[in-house]
């Protein structure tokens, strides 16, 4: 610990807990949300906050998680900081007012404990509902550990609330495998979150009575939110959410620093994480828990003599194509993880990205792509380091045998 | 949870002094039932109010960016979401309150619907709301049918009537299934205020509105509001097609505090005196989405929609405190 960095507590919280614990430390004002595998510890968490009188916020527990996002977005258009959190067909439920919370610019916060859509019913962990979701307009986040989902979580009230962003953002941590897996967490006293994050700043707009008042459901300035807009204006609204997707890697790489200085801990510059890359020959591109296995498994290669490395991709929307770009170009061999697929996509949605930002490098990097983890399929290191293998094959022979690849699939 | 019983004397000043909360330049079509009850609605809220809408006509034709009709903060965002915002309004306006973040003042909160966004797609969040005590006014403007997307059935849709999606054709006449009673399942869900209205009886709404406002917790107020378009009827009679639903018993009117039901003045007079009661026959008549039962074959359509009114009558009856 550094002289200017604040005292932390070590406690035993697994992901959903830590996360609930970040949400309660922020001085929520509403959270609308409805039970879901396997985010439930964290409303259970919540409520039990709420029930012992812990927090200040109006939890309402809706019928469904359509309800829940609808409630979310009154409440934050209302001026409250708003939170929730949702996993699997909860999320899917959700599809509809995703959208229509980032076109309201309500700067939301959920927590996503990534799960398996159906059918066939699955509850464990992959990545298929918040990748389903990523052209939602939510920025999104997914986190290696509890750890870091506590830490996200505060960083995510930061971002999302900030008036030059003022989008809602989802942080995603892998189902069961960071949910419900006890780690030891460093938590932040009270008062240091509280200056952390801050109260919700909301911007002053120009209302309809030609009056600057705060962004907000208010009687005494009264303002039309969610209108109809026709061909004539509809265009520049969405190009005005992707300019705040703009603003947001800037942002996201500010409160990294700003975190870090306050903790001690950063993850990579918010938006990647390199690791051993520097004179990497061959990589592989990985979002969520996997990474912390991989880091072993590159540390194990390394001592090998290989020239290996990792990327953990942390911010996924707004997509950091020129930081992917340029920590991927001089690697020679790049192998892409994706726990969802895009069917009939020929490759899964990360793989497709990553081979959209690589595309301007003038060293033009073989890139492959491995769907992994499906429906919790287990991966165990011995597979993982499997892909390590096939990339140091494929640098050597030249030869791509295969660009999509399935790890621990019977075929 | 409880209601106010205070009787509300709206006299036609008040409405002619109260500056429009609903304010005209909106692109409604000529005669529209649902904007004028808006109009009205607005007139009686008792000071600050925040307004949630769902998609639906009057949506659309009030909030076209960068034009708006209400002077009072409003927020739309989907079809099947006006209970469930306003549920987040309530829950932010409350706890923002306590922490001293916005003026310590009540702001009433109204939900809006047409019949598609409250009888189908919008009863689930409508039910959980209620359920959960949130105090708001659910206003349900029922033009029974789809008439944004252009005049399709809804469960609010009558039985016999035609719209593009029960067109009456050869083999069948027009919508087959009755129109779902919403207001008997708002009533089983014991919430504080449960009334129905419409727009002729102008009085009557208001002071509704305004008993919905003040009841603590959830009110429903269900408002008949014929819309032209869609029923095929001149737009110079929506306020006489308003008038004989009521008189014709096809939509009395009634309110319930804490689940005492008794029948406002225009029904009651019809309670009271029988004879007054018009024929349903006299209702439809003159309605394009109904033209087809005047003929021969579909008469006894017309005799079994008398029937069915009439027995429905009777059961308002007996579930009304006696007049």
């Amino acid at each position: 610990m550094t002289k200017n960095q604040v005292n932390q507590h070590m406690m035993a919280l697994n992901g959903d807990e830590a996360i609930a614990y970040a949400a309660k430390q922020s001085d929520v004002d509403v959270v609308a949300a409805y039970p879901i595998t396997p985010q439930t510890i964290i409303v259970e968490k919540f409520s039990e906050y709420v029930a012992n009188g812990e927090v200040q916020t109006e939890f309402i527990c809706t019928e469904s998680e359509h309800s829940a996002m609808a409630a979310c977005i009154a409440a934050s258009a209302t001026g409250a900081r708003t939170f929730t959190a949702s996993a699997s067909a909860g999320l899917a439920l959700m599809h509809e007012m995703l959208f229509v919370c980032s076109g309201c610019r309500t700067p939301v916060v959920m927590a996503v404990a990534n799960r398996a859509l159906s059918a066939p019913l699955n509850i464990h962990g992959d990545q298929s509902d918040s990748m389903a979701q990523r052209d939602s307009g939510w920025i999104q986040i997914y986190v290696e550990n509890s750890q870091e989902a506590y830490d996200s979580i505060l960083q995510a009230f930061r971002i999302a609330e900030d008036t030059g962003v003022l989008l809602p953002i989802m942080v995603g941590l892998d189902g069961f495998t960071l949910s419900h897996s006890l780690e030891n967490v460093k938590t932040l006293d009270d008062e240091v979150v509280k200056e952390f994050v801050k109260v919700r700043q909301l911007p002053e707009v120009l209302t309809h009575e030609g009056k600057m008042a705060p962004f907000r459901l208010d009687p005494a300035n009264p303002m039309t939110m969610g209108p109809v807009a026709f061909p004539n204006y509809y265009f520049e609204f969405k190009r005005q959410q992707d300019e705040a997707m703009h603003n947001a890697l800037d942002l996201i790489q500010k409160i990294n620093d700003e975190y870090s200085k306050l903790t001690g801990r950063s993850y990579g510059n918010g938006l990647i994480e390199r690791y051993q890359l520097d004179d990497a020959e061959v990589a592989v591109v990985c979002v969520g828990s996997t990474s912390g296995t991989l880091k072993t498994i590159v540390d194990e290669l390394r001592h090998e003599g290989h020239k290996v490395g990792l990327l953990r991709l942390r911010t996924f929307r707004p997509l950091p194509v020129e930081a992917l770009r340029s920590a991927l170009e001089n690697v020679k061999a790049i192998a892409v993880m994706d726990k969802s697929m895009s069917f009939g996509g020929n490759g899964g949605a990360v793989y497709h990205e990553v081979r959209h930002a690589l595309y301007d490098a003038k060293s033009h990097p073989q890139v492959i792509n491995y769907i992994y983890g499906l429906g919790g399929r287990d991966h165990s290191p011995h597979e993982l380091r499997r892909i390590y293998e096939d990339l140091l094959r494929l640098l050597k022979t030249g030869t791509v045998e295969k660009h999509l690849n399935y790890l621990g699939l019977r075929e | 949870m409880t209601s106010t019983n205070q009787e509300w004397k709206f006299t036609t000043k008040d409405i002619a002094e109260k500056p429009d909360l609903f304010l005209s330049g909106h692109r409604a079509c000529a005669g529209c039932g649902p904007a004028s009850v808006l109009r009205l609605i607005m007139k009686a809220t008792r000071g600050p109010t925040i307004v949630t809408e769902a998609t639906g006509c009057m949506e659309v034709v009030s909030s076209i960016y960068p034009y708006t009709s209400w002077a009072l903060p409003w927020l739309h965002t989907a079809f099947e979401t006006a209970a469930a915002n306003a549920s987040g309004i309530e829950a932010a306006l409350k706890v923002m309150r306590k922490k001293g973040k916005v003026k310590d003042e009540h702001v009433d909160v109204i939900a809006l619907a047409g019949d598609g966004g409250t009888y189908d797609i919008g009863l689930q969040a409508l039910s959980g709301a209620v359920e959960r005590g949130h105090d708001f006014l659910f206003v349900l403007y029922d033009n029974e049918g789809y008439m944004n997307t252009g005049i399709q059935r809804s469960g609010g849709t009558p039985k016999g009537a035609a719209t593009t999606t029960t067109p009456a054709g050869t083999v069948i006449p027009g919508k087959l299934e009755a129109k779902k009673p919403i207001t008997e399942i708002m009533m089983a869900h014991e919430m504080p205020y449960v009334a129905t209205a419409s727009a002729y009886y102008w009085r009557d709404l208001l002071t509704k509105v305004r008993k919905g406002l003040e009841a603590e917790g959830p009110a429903f107020l269900h408002v008949f509001a014929p819309c032209p378009r869609g029923w095929r009827t001149d737009p110079a009679k929506t306020m006489e097609y308003a008038k004989l639903a009521v008189e014709s018993c096809v939509f009395p009117v009634w309110e319930a505090v804490n689940g005492k039901r008794q029948l406002s003045v225009p029904s009651k007079l019809i309670a009271l005196a029988p004879k007054k009661k018009k024929t349903v026959g006299e209702y439809l008549k003159g309605q394009g989405r109904y033209r087809h039962l005047f003929t021969p074959q579909n008469q006894k359509l017309l005799d079994e929609m008398q029937r069915t009114t009439d027995e429905r009558w009777e059961q308002l009856l007996k579930k009304c405190e006696p007049v």
